[in-house]
């Protein structure tokens, strides 16, 4: 069952990805994202993090990429002219990724003492009790600060994305 | 239980379930047109079969017998994805949704759930904001500005409510202490509705707050902006015609079935009745499933008897009226409740 | 019966977040459009969550799960402003081709 389940959405996560390269079309691309990015929620799954799963869904599929959507939505943006990239990319950059993928490779299947996925079992090894427990215990007692960091951090964002888009008042006179 | 037994009986539900839920929106309508026809003071359809019963029946051959009109100019792969989002995102969300007791079934089998899972409420949330998909891609792919600027409200809306709808169910999750749907109501349950967490847990300004942004978040009257038919003729689905159309149509009324489902789960004490705790319980199987089933029902369809009040009583906001009221009233309330109900756990 | 019991070994799950990774590099090198070249960024950042969450799960540590839940909020900070970047320079531009948009100063 889990192999299944693991080849079934491994494939689709590549198969989406992949496709966000082939599609010329900007929505086109951002669907396929979005398909990657919810089978990536059912790999967390299989791998026992269901708190993370559904928080893939919820941040990264619903509303990162409902917010890219709009962004190609309001800006109309048409198709692209397919390139191969800049001769730099072209030299440097797809032996380089090529390299990468190799070394990664060979490291992962070289490594010693990596184990094996059991369908079922989460960080705390029983059946039945949520790892969210755990989660929010370490997230609230020890690492209390750096989350309280990430939450101004977004503030800052926030208003960094309204400053940054809003525009000028005589911008707008100026159209008129 | 053996494999084959537990994926047979899992079959069997999911397709009751489904088969039940499909019907439950074509009644919806009806129930919508013969209530909003009392309202504006006329009979609603009452032609076809005892009290126009047989409706749902014709208006879905209806649709499915009318020309399939695909436009020259849409984006045909995602013009003919949409509506399966959209009804597929509104169908999905049932199958964490208990409606009964967990301990009816033979074998110890979850009879009255399709899935028990602990994150059960998540995933609800989660299959919600997929929804925003099926329509802002409808309103793109259509290539027609009324539709376009449907689709950009929709997603706009859809994203600013999520916050408010989120927010204002963290104070149930803090009473109960768990995402489980079932063991949300089993909370809830101990002293009839004394202890459901409208009254006794103090929630009601979370409900409220719940109300408010499951109206935006379904499209329904007074938010339903995306679709204002007056101001763009019909919105994200102006182009879509025959069997895609009654798709949209059915999603937004799986829609409201679901957010009345939640609403009676986290905030009305369930498939558990308001006296529950002064009625001696039954030895009777049969006698409590049906009581239970009858409770949920009836509460689901109180909810909705109130969306189709509000759909014939409130005029349409505006879209910055809308955009404030999420923004400046509901999110600081929801805040403000989140933190009352912590304040007053902590003091407990 | 022993097709539904099988286990995946952890290297897989890392397997595939290294080839997600690459595909992600990949396009970022060859995507011409800005929104598309930010897609491929954040397809980086999944790939690398992936391999977060299996380490989670080989060592039964919940620090990676945390990792992921904070490389997910500063993931949504950065598209709220990369994303507003992308507007503001759409409309002095009025192009999104990453190779129209080559000068420092308007």
């Amino acid at each position: 069952m889990h192999l299944i389940l693991f080849f079934l959405f491994a494939g689709l996560c590549l198969a989406g990805a992949i496709n966000l390269l082939l599609q010329s079309h900007p929505i086109n691309s951002a669907l396929s994202l979005i398909v990657v990015m919810t089978s990536l929620a059912v790999l967390y799954l299989l791998l026992g993090a269901e708190f993370l799963a559904i928080a893939q869904i919820i941040v990264y599929a619903g509303a990162v990429m409902v917010l890219f959507t709009f962004v190609v939505m309001l800006l109309n943006a048409g198709r692209e002219e397919r390139t191969l990239g800049s001769h730099a990319a072209a030299r440097i950059g797809f032996p380089a990724v090529v390299a990468i993928l190799a070394v990664l490779a060979t490291v992962i299947l070289r490594a010693q003492g990596l184990g094996a996925v059991h369908l079922g079992e989460g960080l705390t090894n029983s059946h039945g009790s949520s790892n969210l427990v755990v989660l929010s215990q370490v997230l609230f007692h020890e690492l209390l600060l750096p989350f309280e960091v990430t939450s101004v951090l977004i503030l800052v964002a926030i208003l960094g994305a309204v400053a940054l888009a809003r525009r000028d008042d005589e911008e707008r006179t100026a159209e008129k | 239980m053996t494999i084959l037994a537990f994926v047979l009986w899992s079959f069997a539900k999911v397709v009751v379930v489904t088969v039940v839920l499909l019907m439950g929106i074509a009644y919806t309508v009806l129930l919508e047109r013969k209530l909003v026809g009392r309202i504006q003071n006329r009979w609603g359809p009452s032609r076809v079969g005892p009290f126009g019963l047989l409706q749902p029946l014709v208006d879905g051959i209806k649709s499915f017998l009318k020309e399939d009109l695909i436009p020259a100019a849409v984006y045909r792969p995602v013009y003919l994805l949409a509506p399966i989002i959209a009804l597929g995102c509104a169908l999905i969300s049932i199958a964490v949704i208990p409606f009964g007791e967990p301990d009816i079934g033979p074998h110890g089998f979850d009879l009255f759930e399709i899935s028990n899972i602990n994150v059960g409420l998540l995933v609800i949330l989660g299959i919600t904001s997929m929804g925003v998909y099926g329509v802002a891609l409808a309103g793109w792919s259509s290539n027609n500005k009324y539709s376009l600027l449907g689709s950009l409200r929709s997603s706009a809306q859809m994203i600013s409510y999520e916050l408010a709808l989120g927010l204002s169910l963290v104070g149930v999750v803090l009473r109960a202490g768990t995402l489980n749907l079932r063991a949300i109501v089993e909370q809830q349950a101990t002293a009839g509705f004394a202890t459901w967490n409208i009254f006794g847990g103090l929630q009601f300004l979370g409900f409220l707050i719940y109300l408010a942004a499951a109206f935006a978040e379904t499209n329904r009257s007074p938010f339903d902006l995306p679709e204002a038919e007056s101001e763009l003729t019909g919105g994200y689905h102006t182009e879509y015609s025959s069997m895609k159309f009654a798709m949209f149509f059915m999603a937004e009324y799986g829609n409201m079935i679901n957010v009345g489902c939640v609403a009676t789960l986290l905030f009305l004490g369930g498939w558990t009745g308001p006296f529950e705790n002064l009625i001696p319980p039954s030895d009777n199987v049969f006698f409590n499933a049906a009581l239970s089933l009858f409770w949920f029902v009836l509460k689901v369809f109180c909810f909705l008897c109130l969306y189709v009040w509000v759909r014939g009583t409130l005029p349409r906001f505006r879209y910055d009226q809308l955009m404030n009221f999420g923004w400046r009233v509901l999110l600081p309330l929801a805040i403000l409740n989140i933190i009352g109900t912590s304040l007053l756990l902590a003091y407990r | 019966m022993s097709l539904l019991q099988h286990d995946v070994p952890i290297a897989w799950y890392l397997l595939l977040s290294a080839a997600l990774f690459s595909l992600g590099v990949v396009g970022f090198l060859i995507k011409r459009n800005l929104i598309t070249v930010f897609m491929s960024i954040e397809l980086m950042l999944n790939a690398v969550n992936l391999s977060f969450v299996a380490f989670a799960y080989q060592w039964h540590q919940v620090r990676g799960q945390i990792f992921v839940f904070f490389v997910m909020m500063v993931a949504a900070a950065e598209a709220a402003v990369g994303l507003a970047i992308i507007i503001a320079v759409f409309r002095v531009r009025a192009t999104l081709a990453v190779d129209r948009i080559d000068l420092m100063k308007l």
